[in-house]
């Protein structure tokens, strides 16, 4: 950091600075980031030739599974970013190689889902690596404690999979943006499918994890079912990574609902239906999946999903309607052997967009790629256009909504859901303080 | 959600979550009361055993080979860890025991994960087993029955051969008072090993019985772990009797409380836990100079 004072303070440094000055001048939105003070990791983490982007993801627990496929994504958009590839540069138009012409590089920490865990591993990339960009969540409680990180040290940081109402509500952040769906948006897109499709009157049975995810999509699918009169018959609120459901489901299987409502995600997505079958509750309820978890239909059989209605950020046959959702899935199988699942596209997708911002910065200094998120314009993504939502820094992007194929339509392997509406996110999204989401200071 | 009909399945349930823990907790109570040593890698083995039926299952197909030689793995492995790593640790401090048997545990997790992935895995229960069995009030997964069955016959086992055979006694005795055993010529080392090597296959067993239940991960141990000492601090530390007790009272627990609240049945286990601790310390069935 002396260093790089020492430098600004140089003859040189200031006629850099004027001249990056009157450019800004002449071209709104740049900045004259050679003269920011240093904030956060600025300017230590981005001074030499590479940049470092700590992952912090759950690796083991209950959440490992879809930690995996986040990660990947994270992998292959490293990649992308350090060759130019084609398909990041549709997403980030400006790249070139790397981020700002400086190679990129990474860390990876396991945070096995654990909020302590996740900000430990988020505050030493932030002190030993200088990290420029912390991400990576498949919990919503992991994704709230590193925005408050994030906040705190001003080093911004993307969250992976979160699907809290909370993370870009009243847990908001001025450093932190989230790409996928979250609970509102889900209910608010699967739940009139749902009425359509099931009827109206019914009787519910949720399985809920309890913490903020879970609850948040509990407390936003009641409220969309209600406008075709559904009610709660029971809610079984259960702990995260609980491995024997059997007394939840003897509830629900008492219960006399008529739908089971599963919010459980990743492996105790996986336990608690193949567990419910056991029970014999999915012969006689219809199950529905508001925030599918990725592998699912891989890990439980076509046989339980089918006919499982679903709300999802991504599923690989999107790539028949979107030419990049085509060359994302490409790319990533034939560098991981397997058809990418909702959360490698969340990884890719965030780092493609922290670079577009950046690049549209001009600059690693935070303020300023915050300045660049928000303008909000228009990005290329796998699911079509989308943008940044600057009020709460939410992005704006369709729920996909998807119905278990039987095995006998199948037409691959992996062929598991036929997707039923990609529904537009504008619509799906509640007003941006209704939350309570109070995004801090910049600096 | 209380009506009667739920009121008698949660309570069945609760049977068969009871003898499950109660079988697992009493390899973790035999080892401590005749070893000494606390053992933090008894969840771990309870998933290894769940592994390494399965690996038995998918190469013979047959549930009964996949007990038979997953237990038998589990007895090995048991043995193997008291001779390479716990034999060292009788005469060390209990905080170095406690954080061998915590490392052990990691080891043998991680070693899983890296052989078989984080992805969940299953075994197929026989084919008789398999689909629901109406109870009148109920209908409960045939094997979960199944599983209540063979828990109590494997409570059985143990407890004729601790309380019945000659073993059974020298084992006793170790409890009670291991240096006196060695005074009297037995070779206590020797007890030791085959007590982990028991302890070791109680733990697996139940982990390959219950892995049609619940399908496996390498974390599976981790909330078992938990719920087994819970169990042990109920029953009375290093009581097999107790183990089972407290076996069966933690999964009632469990399993009527979350008929009222789901989200207060771990909370209640501790509850009782803690007021077992406070006006028994010794636990339910322990004896006081071993608490």
């Amino acid at each position: 950091m002396t260093d790089s004072v020492g430098r600004v303070s140089s003859r040189r440094a200031i006629i850099q600075g004027a001249a990056a000055g009157a450019v800004a001048t002449l071209l709104p939105g740049t900045s004259r980031a050679a003269n920011e003070p240093a904030i956060g990791t600025y300017p230590a983490g981005s001074s030499g030739d590479t940049v470092f982007i700590g992952i912090t993801i759950p690796r083991t627990g209950t959440y490992a599974v879809p930690g995996e496929d986040v990660l990947k994504g994270y992998q292959l958009a490293i990649e992308h970013l350090n060759a130019g590839d084609p398909l990041i540069r549709m997403i980030s138009p400006h790249t070139s190689k790397g981020v700002l012409g400086k190679q990129v590089t990474s860390g990876v920490a396991d945070s096995g889902a654990k909020p302590n865990d996740a900000v430990q591993n988020g505050s030493r990339f932030i002190s030993q690596n200088k990290a420029v960009l912390i991400t990576g969540s498949v919990s919503s409680a992991e994704a709230v404690a590193l925005n408050k990180l994030a906040q705190r040290e001003k080093v911004i940081y993307l969250p992976g999979i979160s699907g809290s109402n909370d993370t870009t509500g009243k847990d908001c952040v001025r450093y932190s943006f989230r790409e996928c769906f979250y609970g509102q948006t889900a209910a608010a897109a699967i739940a009139p499918v749902m009425v359509k499709n099931i009827g109206k009157n019914k009787k519910a049975a949720y399985l809920v994890p309890d913490y903020t995810y879970g609850h948040t999509v509990h407390q936003s699918m009641e409220q969309f079912l209600k406008a075709g009169g559904w009610t709660t018959a029971t809610a079984q609120v259960a702990p995260l990574g609980a491995p024997d459901y059997s007394s939840y489901l003897l509830n629900i299987a008492n219960s006399g609902a008529d739908v089971f409502i599963n919010i459980n995600f990743g492996n105790d997505a996986v336990q608690s239906i193949k567990q419910a079958q056991q029970f014999g509750i999915l012969g006689k309820q219809i199950l529905s999946v508001p925030y599918n978890t990725p592998f699912l239909a891989r890990d439980v059989g076509a046989d339980l999903m089918a006919g499982v209605y679903a709300a999802t950020d991504f599923w690989w046959t999107l790539e028949d309607r979107f030419p990049l959702a085509k060359q994302f899935v490409a790319a990533f199988e034939k560098k991981f052997g397997y058809k990418p699942e909702w959360g490698a596209n969340a990884g890719y997708m965030q780092l493609a967009m922290w670079a577009d911002a950046v690049e549209r910065a001009k600059s690693f200094y935070p303020p300023d790629i915050i300045k660049a998120y928000e303008a909000g314009p228009e990005i290329q993504s796998t699911v079509g256009p989308v943008r940044f939502r600057g009020a709460d820094h939410q992005l704006i992007r369709p729920v996909i909504i998807e119905r278990g194929k039987k095995k006998a339509d199948m037409k691959s392997a992996d062929d598991y859901y036929e997707v039923l509406e990609v529904v537009p996110g504008e619509g799906l999204m509640q007003a941006p303080d209704a939350f309570g989401c109070s995004l801090g200071p910049a600096t | 959600m209380l009506s009667w009909p739920n009121f008698f399945s949660q309570f069945f349930n609760g049977l068969a979550l009871g003898a499950l823990l109660a079988l697992i907790s009493s390899g973790l109570t035999i080892i401590y009361g005749t070893l000494g040593v606390l053992n933090l890698a008894h969840g771990a083995m309870f998933m290894l055993g769940g592994y390494a039926g399965f690996v038995a299952w998918q190469h013979t197909g047959s549930f009964a080979l996949a007990v038979l030689a997953g237990s038998l793995f589990m007895v090995v492995v048991g043995v193997l860890i008291e001779r390479v790593v716990i034999r060292n640790f009788y005469r060390r401090p209990h905080e170095d025991q406690i954080l061998v048997t915590f490392g052990i545990g990691i080891v043998l997790v991680e070693l899983v994960r890296l052989g078989f992935g984080s992805d969940t895995v299953s075994i197929q229960p026989p084919a008789w087993a398999m689909g629901v069995t109406p109870l009148g009030f109920l209908i409960y997964p045939t094997y979960r029955i199944v599983v209540l069955g063979i828990a109590a016959a494997a409570l059985l086992v143990l407890y004729f051969v601790l309380y019945r055979t000659r073993i059974g006694m020298i084992v006793r005795a170790g409890i009670e008072d291991s240096g006196m055993v060695d005074i009297l010529g037995i070779n206590v080392n020797h007890v030791f090993m085959l007590v982990f090597g028991i302890g070791a296959m109680a733990a697996g067993f139940a982990g390959i019985v219950n892995a049609p239940v619940v399908a496996l991960t390498p974390d599976a141990g981790d909330t078992i772990l938990v719920e087994t000492f819970v169990v042990v601090v109920i029953g009375g530390v290093g009581s097999f009797p107790g183990a089972v007790l407290g076996g069966l009272i933690a999964g009632e627990i469990l399993s009527l409380t979350s008929m009222v609240d789901p989200s207060y049945s771990e909370v209640m286990l501790f509850a009782v836990m803690t007021l077992v601790l406070v006006l028994r310390p010794q636990g339910l069935l322990g004896q006081q100079d071993r608490a």
